[in-house]
């Protein structure tokens, strides 16, 4: 059914505007044209469907899921609803100490707030349309394995004094969830304001990522990814994470650069190593996370992220020949 | 006189919310006092995890998201 976008890419870009199909021009076109109408409208559709089961999947109710559970069902259900649970950013405070005042531990609070940016629903569906099922597959796998284990870490290392102390002394009211229309009304005008805020808030991102992943698809030639970055060179991968780690770009923004990089050849565990490493790490997030978090905590964060990043790396590139 | 409380740590989304409803009231007629709570503290005590969260007259009222134009009327109106 997709293909309907990579079609309409052909027509528009080969017989209307009659560029040569095997030019660089025509190739970074016809990528620009397909994933730009491909993933907006993906995009729309997941978000749109996601905004529908909103009473379920409220970070509020996060916390009433978790609170109580053994550790090891805690951790599970932290990541699988980091990944489902959409949230603005700027709730990462707010979140991180509700949790902690719910009693859940430091560990599976950090779990949560790493899967979150690193999986999300609507970059699995899309990451599965334009590379595959065993892609996504892979993705969500190891994303969830570094937020379980960064957790699993700061408990193991009992890291919460690394919690601000005011943290501990906030006493929060009973859960507020604001007046919900349950309406199929309510719901797909609920819906709609999903879409409009978060395609308003990533659309940059996506356009970004697209114009990146055009140029390296019609312009780099494929000797220089083969030449630096194929499996054989043990540098690649930590070079990747390193050049990552200051780069910003949200999950979904981030899949077409990925898609040129898998198809000039670069391995899939650099690539995902990559790709994690722009998404999961951002400036302004350990902004926001340093008003709960010690530095000495952020810089643990970073750097467990960072050699997290790179192992898994190296591992799916051991895996994947 | 309606009393509104805007609970956000001051990201765009709590700043678009608070305008929306200064804005609503404005074009509608209607007084109101609005502040801005970004004490996590405080935003914590009115049980809002997910921000922008909207207090009316001390009760939540919204959480999560810039609210809906005809939502904020809706809060004006009644």
């Amino acid at each position: 059914m997709l293909e309907i976008f990579g079609n309409l890419a052909d027509t528009m870009i080969f017989s209307w505007m009659g560029i040569e199909s095997d030019s660089a021009l025509g190739q970074s076109l016809h990528f620009f044209v397909e994933d730009t109408t491909k993933i907006f409208f993906l995009l729309v559709v997941i978000i749109f469907i996601m905004g529908l089961f909103r009473t379920l999947l409220a970070p509020e109710r996060v916390r009433g899921y978790i609170e109580g559970k053994s550790l090891g069902a805690g951790y599970l259900m932290a990541v699988i609803l980091g990944a489902i649970t959409p949230f603005c950013s700027c709730s990462s405070v707010p979140l991180f100490i509700g949790f902690l005042e719910g009693g859940i531990p430091v560990g599976v609070t950090m779990a949560f707030l790493i899967t979150s940016p690193l999986v999300n629903e609507v970059a699995v569906v899309i990451l599965g349309s334009i590379m595959g099922w065993k892609m996504a597959t892979v993705y969500v796998v190891t994303g969830m394995s570094v937020g379980i284990l960064g957790g699993i870490l700061i408990d193991r290392f009992h890291l919460e004094r690394w919690v601000e102390a005011y943290v501990w002394t906030i006493r929060m009211g009973a859960v507020a969830m604001g007046e919900v229309d349950t309406s199929l009304r309510g719901r797909i005008r609920y819906a709609w304001g999903e879409v409009r805020g978060i395609v308003g808030r990533i659309w940059l991102y996506v356009i970004g990522g697209i114009g990146v992943g055009s140029a390296l698809h019609g312009y780099v030639p494929q000797e220089l990814f083969v030449q630096y970055a194929a499996a054989d060179n043990p540098f690649a991968v930590p070079a990747a994470v390193l050049m990552g780690l200051p780069l910003y770009s949200n999950a979904t923004g981030v899949i077409p650069v990925a898609e040129a990089l898998l198809a000039k050849g670069v391995p899939i565990g650099t690539v995902i190593a990559f790709m994690m490493s722009i998404v999961g790490i951002s400036v302004p997030e350990f902004i926001m996370l340093r008003k709960v978090l010690k530095p000495q905590m952020l810089v643990f964060f970073g750097i467990y992220m960072a050699i997290s990043f790179t192992v898994v790396g190296y591992l799916l590139n051991a895996i994947f020949v | 006189m309606k009393n509104f409380k805007v609970l956000g740590p001051g990201c765009r989304n709590c700043l678009t919310a608070a305008k929306l409803i200064e804005e609503q009231a404005g074009k509608l007629g209607v007084a109101i006092q609005i502040e801005k709570v970004t004490d996590m503290a405080a935003i914590l005590g009115y049980g809002v995890m997910s921000t922008p969260g909207v207090v009316l007259d001390g009760k939540v009222v919204h959480v999560g998201s810039v609210p809906a134009v005809a939502q904020v009327e809706q809060w004006l109106r009644h």
